[in-house]
């Protein structure tokens, strides 16, 4: 026990790397045929998304010209984000290993709640919104008794939940079917006019080069004060400079229509938070142990009942705010707000994104990769001016692909021992 | 034979007068055990004998009927499992209760996780998990890879170390070897030794005489709930353990040994 008390800052070897089997990968070599193992060990993680979007764009541009204009790639963007924000939610839920079917009634309700109370009992936009998210949320904590404390299957009470949502959002609209947000409020020109100034973006845009390269210096510092292998300065300066290339262009590009969007800039934000607190907070780990082995959680002291909840609480209550934005979006609640194709989609952009619905594997990010695809494949079929009938069959299609990748990576992964 | 067993060291842990009846069945009758530090006590017995009954009680998934708990010279009262990590008695269980999707790292903290500025603090978590490895001689490639792709023996070392996470004075081991190869087995069984040398009093349930045997300072035997006996391992021979398993007195080898006997009285 004594001998190991020099905690590997005085050997030559970091302590992470002495084990002789491990195959070494360090510096920028190392971190790129790191990479590559994981793809072959069925770590693919978003590269099929990332594929598959530049396949889109690709045939789309192809067959219309305008698909990859600054105009549609801002409108892409515009008319993703509230749909990614309920997306959001369902990622958790299928960490989890559980299923949310009824986001897209919960939607369309708590948005019908904020609008009739903003129309007929003249309440203003905040609190008329807070109480529409509190819906959401209070519906998200039912779902959680009927699942911690009766048992009933999330598939179950989400599938009761999507039909009586529906029926509570046609008894709130009452028989006028339709309520017209108020012309003023600040909610309209926040979802469809609001753009970011080229000053802002840019500015924005060295601000997040600028933490991404600030937090990876200091983990590198850290784990070199630790004796640990630190990740390779020249990858991290090389990831920071693509992010600032990439970005800068988009920013540039979209530049030329309108810029950036308030409500996808809102949705990265969110996806961004959803990301840190999976990652890096205990609370995110814990729904990762949970969603991975229910049981090895519980005898680890982590209070599976709250997790639970906590997670359903919380996508229902982004159905509530992307049902919000969505009505912000179109200025109005109608009888078939959130009823349509609003559920499915969300649920498909989580799964294509890379979330597996085995539960215990996913991102964030996912979210937003995914519906950015589905928005783009409508934007593209919607130029091409073609049927919805197909629209839906070729959703479809996207969908079945995407699980029947994710069902064959998880093969290699068990076949290579990344579970 | 228990005054030959009776620990030199200080005890840490030690049962006297355990009952615990469930319904009409008594699983554990009048148990006693002594666990001392820096030692290896080995607990065995057939199938029912009470060993899984007698492990829930000292984890605090059971509370005794009677019967006293003393923990570090102190009698105290387990009535639950966080209450006993909390004490300071850790147990790695037979399915080891880990999160396939996870690193080592993650599993080694899950639960306890160490915290910076209120995020995960992984760089020290992670410095933290060579240490405690390198204490258990462990070997494990990477603590970044997800525990699925580990093997039986080093899944059972990450277990192993989690338990010692919390530092507790005693850990309780059940049945570690039972799924494991050779090779395996034998570093699990270094590991005990780890334990040891560091201090720990060791439990380790097993069905397996050679195991038991190689490791342990003391094999204390239970038979229908009840202590059958109590060996120091270096004074015992497999037959005399064998037999006080079965319970020497009505065995196969005995009953044929009478049977003969008799036979040949009448002739």
């Amino acid at each position: 026990m004594s001998e190991v008390k020099t905690d590997g800052t005085a050997s030559a070897i970091a302590a992470d790397a002495s084990d002789e089997r491990l195959i070494r990968s360090q510096g920028l070599a190392g971190a790129v045929s790191a990479f590559l193992n994981r793809v072959r060990g069925g770590e693919l993680g978003m590269i099929p998304v990332i594929v598959g979007l530049v396949v889109i764009a690709i045939v789309f541009q192809l067959n219309e010209p305008t698909f990859l204009s600054s105009r549609n790639l801002v409108s892409i963007m515009q008319f993703a984000a509230p749909v990614g924000v309920i997306s959001l939610g369902i990622v958790l839920v299928l960490l989890l290993g559980e299923i949310d079917l009824s986001v897209g009634s919960v939607s369309g309700f708590s948005a019908a709640s904020m609008a009739v109370l903003m129309d007929s009992h003249g309440w203003s936009l905040i609190p008329a919104l807070i109480v529409g998210m509190l819906v959401g949320t209070a519906i998200g904590c039912l779902y959680s008794v009927l699942f911690v404390w009766v048992g009933v299957p999330s598939f179950v009470f989400s599938l009761a939940g999507l039909l009586a949502f529906q029926g509570a959002l046609l008894y709130v609209l009452g028989d006028k079917g339709t309520v017209v947000l108020p012309q003023d409020s600040g909610l309209r020109s926040f979802a469809r006019d609001k753009f970011l100034s080229d000053g802002q973006a840019y500015v924005l845009l060295v601000i997040i080069v600028a933490a991404y390269l600030a937090v990876n210096l200091m983990t590198i510092r850290r784990r070199k004060a630790a004796g640990l292998t630190p990740p390779s300065l020249v990858a991290v300066l090389i990831k920071a400079g693509l992010l600032l290339v990439g970005l800068g262009f988009l920013t540039y590009y979209l530049g030329i229509d309108r810029g950036w969007s308030y409500l996808p800039v809102l949705f990265a934000l969110l996806v961004f938070l959803m990301d840190l607190a999976l990652r890096r907070t205990t609370w995110g780990r814990h729904v990762f142990a949970v969603g991975g082995n229910e049981e090895a959680a519980r005898r680890s002291g982590i209070k599976v009942p709250a997790i639970y909840a906590s997670v359903f609480a919380l996508c229902s209550t982004f159905a509530a705010l992307g049902g919000i934005l969505i009505a912000g979006q179109l200025t109005s609640v109608s009888q078939s707000s959130g009823t349509t194709d609003t559920n499915l989609t969300a649920i498909a952009a989580a799964v294509i994104g890379g979330t597996s619905l085995f539960g215990g594997r996913g991102s964030a990010w996912s979210a937003m990769l995914g519906i950015i695809v589905l928005q783009a494949i409508q934007s593209g079929l919607n130029l091409m001016n073609v049927d919805s009938s197909i629209r839906f069959i070729v959703t479809g299609a996207v969908l079945l692909l995407a699980v029947a990748i994710d069902s064959v990576s998880r093969k290699a992964r068990t076949s290579s021992g990344r579970g | 034979m228990s005054a030959a067993a009776a620990p030199v060291r200080e005890s840490v842990l030690s049962l006297t007068g355990i009952n615990k009846r469930f319904g009409a069945v008594q699983a554990l009758t009048d148990v006693t055990m002594e666990v001392g530090a820096g030692e290896v006590v080995a607990l065995v017995g057939d199938n029912g004998a009470g060993k899984s009954t007698l492990v829930k009680v000292i984890s605090g998934v059971y509370q005794p009927d009677e019967g006293d708990i003393t923990f570090a010279g102190r009698k105290v009262h387990v009535s639950g499992p966080s209450e006993a990590q909390a004490l300071g008695i850790a147990t790695v269980f037979q399915d080891l209760a880990l999160c396939d999707n996870l690193d080592v790292v993650a599993n080694l903290f899950l639960g306890q996780e160490k915290r910076r500025g209120g995020l995960i603090d992984e760089v020290e978590m992670e410095k933290e998990s060579w240490r405690l490895l390198r204490t258990l001689s462990a070997k494990i490639p990477s603590v970044r890879i997800p525990i699925a792709g580990l093997s039986g023996g080093q899944r059972q070392t990450v277990a192993i170390a989690r338990s010692l996470i919390g530092n507790p004075k005693v850990v309780m081991l059940d049945e570690p070897t039972a799924a494991l190869g050779v090779a395996q087995t034998a570093e699990v069984l270094n590991l005990v030794e780890r334990l040891r040398e560091n201090g720990l009093g060791v439990i380790l349930i097993s069905h397996n005489m050679a195991d038991v045997q190689a490791v342990s300072d003391r094999i204390v035997v239970l038979r229908l709930g009840r202590n059958a006996a109590e060996f120091v391992t270096k004074e015992t021979s497999t037959s005399e353990l064998v037999a006080a398993i079965t319970g020497a007195s009505d065995n196969v080898v005995t009953a044929r040994a009478a049977r003969t006997q008799s036979k040949g009285e009448q002739a």
